[in-house]
């Protein structure tokens, strides 16, 4: 994505594969190809081993006890919190509110900074490729509110029409929600100038990070943002854990969004005073095994070099986008001159599923479907398609695998 | 577990040329199906006059298995009393649901859809004209889904 090749040292990926135990792993007699790593991608041996280590030797409630475990699980957990804030450079650790995931944060700031806020006539702005899960959450609360969305539309390469944005940005604008990098069609787009224009006219911002940040270098401070959400299980960490990093006076401006334990100061029957942040946001017993195994992924991810990771998915990239174009009546979806480490296509003469199902007899998992984002299937006019997406661990021999495996399934159904 | 199992020749055949495709002219009951999982669409028209099928036709976007089985559906069931359809109904569902089941004989075509069986992800894709159809033959107004 951003680094140029030949900048850095190369990637010891054989090496790094063995991290990952279930790359060992053997599908229907054949060696596992894991193409499908923009849905879910797979932890290292460190990961497993953070949560299991939590569990074996460190695990009580958090916040709660003055006896050793409850202090070291605190200890780990706010560790936890540490770790995301250097890793995505908010200014304090009060500004990283730990979430199930990429949706349920969005859903947070739709339901707590935009419910209060929003009013008829208020406008939320996103774009064409968003992922549903920065779709509906906006669609509920125009439902709530009365507000409308608004969306910026796209070219046939999948990039967003940045002047058809501004034209779109008026007087009602109130929120610009948008994604860093598409899911379905791997458009990395340029946030900072969305982030800016809509900062100069005095709009909040969210960008859905999910995609972007197992990719590549991200510094909320630069970007601008009001708030940037991301997915724990994309970034190699466990799945049920996630971060909604929130600029301090949005977040402090906002209601608490669920009530319970852990949220609260005081309590009596007669009114509730509320903890301070970023506990606010975190009602009942959190995920804590999950946030302190996330910790251990990011370390993971630092110990490699995002800016090498970013390398060696370029190089991914351009060899899958060159293999690819070049099998017969394959089409590729989606060819932004930005894209993250995926490839989204179609064959003529074969639905996505059954690529999916042939392709898994070979041993290669690639996703097929609407990937989340239907209005971009019905853009491009496809109900699915079919979708590779590397990690730093694949390599050329896996794209050659899943290329050989293409031509199998043209020769069956084609 | 055989790819080829799943694909054999008569549901690549049926995916390529599938048999009634396209509208009908006159339909007395029709329905939409929907499986949102993987986006495919089925419209099935129906032709019934008092409790036989005197015509049907489908239309719609589909993976192999999904077409394959519709056509294969329209084939069987053309001509067939309703009680008939019922029957074989629950014989193709058996058939795509059942690891244990024996093929039925009085099955023809269809048979060739019960490798689908060992392919659980893809069970949903030839079921989904059978529920459409259902939908259709109870004018259900709704859209039938898999879901």
């Amino acid at each position: 994505m951003a680094a140029q090749p030949g900048a850095l040292a190369p990637l010891d990926v054989m090496r790094i594969r063995q991290d990952f135990p279930i790359l060992a792993r053997k599908i229907r007699g054949r060696p596992l190809v894991y193409l499908d790593n923009g849905a879910s991608a797979q932890r290292p041996q460190s990961v497993i081993e953070a949560e299991s280590d939590y569990y074996r030797m460190h695990h009580a409630n958090v916040h709660r006890g003055v006896h050793t475990l409850s202090q070291e699980a605190t200890e780990l957990f706010e560790g936890a919190r540490e770790k995301l804030r250097r890793f995505v450079n908010a200014r304090s650790d009060r500004e990283i509110v730990f979430v199930r995931g990429t949706t349920e944060a969005i859903n947070l700031v739709a339901q707590a900074w935009g419910r209060p806020r929003l009013g008829p006539g208020d406008e939320i702005v996103i774009t064409w490729l968003e992922h549903h899960a920065n779709i509906v959450p906006w669609q509920q609360l125009c439902e709530q509110t009365g507000a409308t969305l608004k969306v910026v539309p796209i070219d046939r390469r999948g990039v967003v029409d940045f002047d058809a944005y501004l034209a779109l940005l008026g007087g009602r604008t109130r929120m610009v929600a948008i994604a860093h990098v598409s899911n379905a069609l791997g458009t990395v787009l340029p946030v900072e100038r969305f982030v800016a224009a809509a900062r100069e006219r005095g709009i909040a911002t969210l960008v859905d990070g999910a995609q972007a940040v197992p990719h590549q270098r991200v510094d909320v401070q630069a970007l601008g943002c009001d708030f940037y959400a991301f997915s724990g299980h994309k970034l190699y960490g466990p799945t049920g854990i996630g971060v909604l990093y929130g600029r301090e006076a949005q977040l402090a401006s906002m209601p608490p969004w669920q009530g319970g334990g852990d949220m609260i100061l005081t309590v009596s029957f007669e009114g509730t005073t509320y903890n301070s942040l970023p506990y606010k946001f975190e009602a009942g017993t959190p995920n804590i095994a999950g946030a302190i195994a996330l910790g251990a992924a990011v370390d993971y991810v630092e110990t490699i070099g995002l800016d090498r990771i970013a390398q060696h998915e370029a190089d991914l990239l351009a060899y899958a986008t060159g293999r690819l174009a070049a099998v017969d009546g394959l089409s590729i979806i989606g060819t932004a001159p930005d894209k993250a480490s995926l490839v989204s296509f179609v064959v003529e003469g074969v639905h996505p599923h059954d690529l999916g199902t042939i392709l898994d007899a070979e041993g290669v998992a690639i996703r097929t479907g609407h990937h989340c984002a239907m209005p971009v299937m019905d853009f491009f006019g496809v109900p699915a398609t079919a979708r590779a997406s590397f990690a730093f661990y694949n390599t050329h021999a896996e794209i050659d695998a899943l290329v050989t495996a293409l031509g199998h399934a043209r020769e069956m159904l084609g | 577990m055989d790819l080829a199992d799943l694909y054999r020749d008569v549901i690549v055949d049926h995916n390529k040329r599938p048999r009634n495709f396209g509208r009908l002219e006159h339909p007395n009951r029709d329905a939409e199906g929907h499986n949102p999982l993987c986006g495919d669409r089925l419209h099935v028209f129906l032709d019934v006059e008092d409790d036989l099928i005197r015509d049907v036709r489908f239309e719609g976007k589909g993976c192999a298995i999904s077409t394959a089985s519709a056509s294969l559906m329209t084939e069987a069931i053309k001509g067939k009393r309703l009680a008939e359809v019922r029957h074989l109904f629950e014989e193709v569902h058996d058939m795509l649901t059942r690891q244990d089941a024996p093929v039925p004989a009085d099955l023809g075509k269809l048979a060739a859809l019960s490798g689908v069986r060992e392919f659980p992800a893809r069970v949903k894709c030839a079921s989904l004209c059978w529920h459409t159809l259902n939908a259709a033959l109870a004018r259900a107004a709704a859209p039938a889904t898999t879901e």
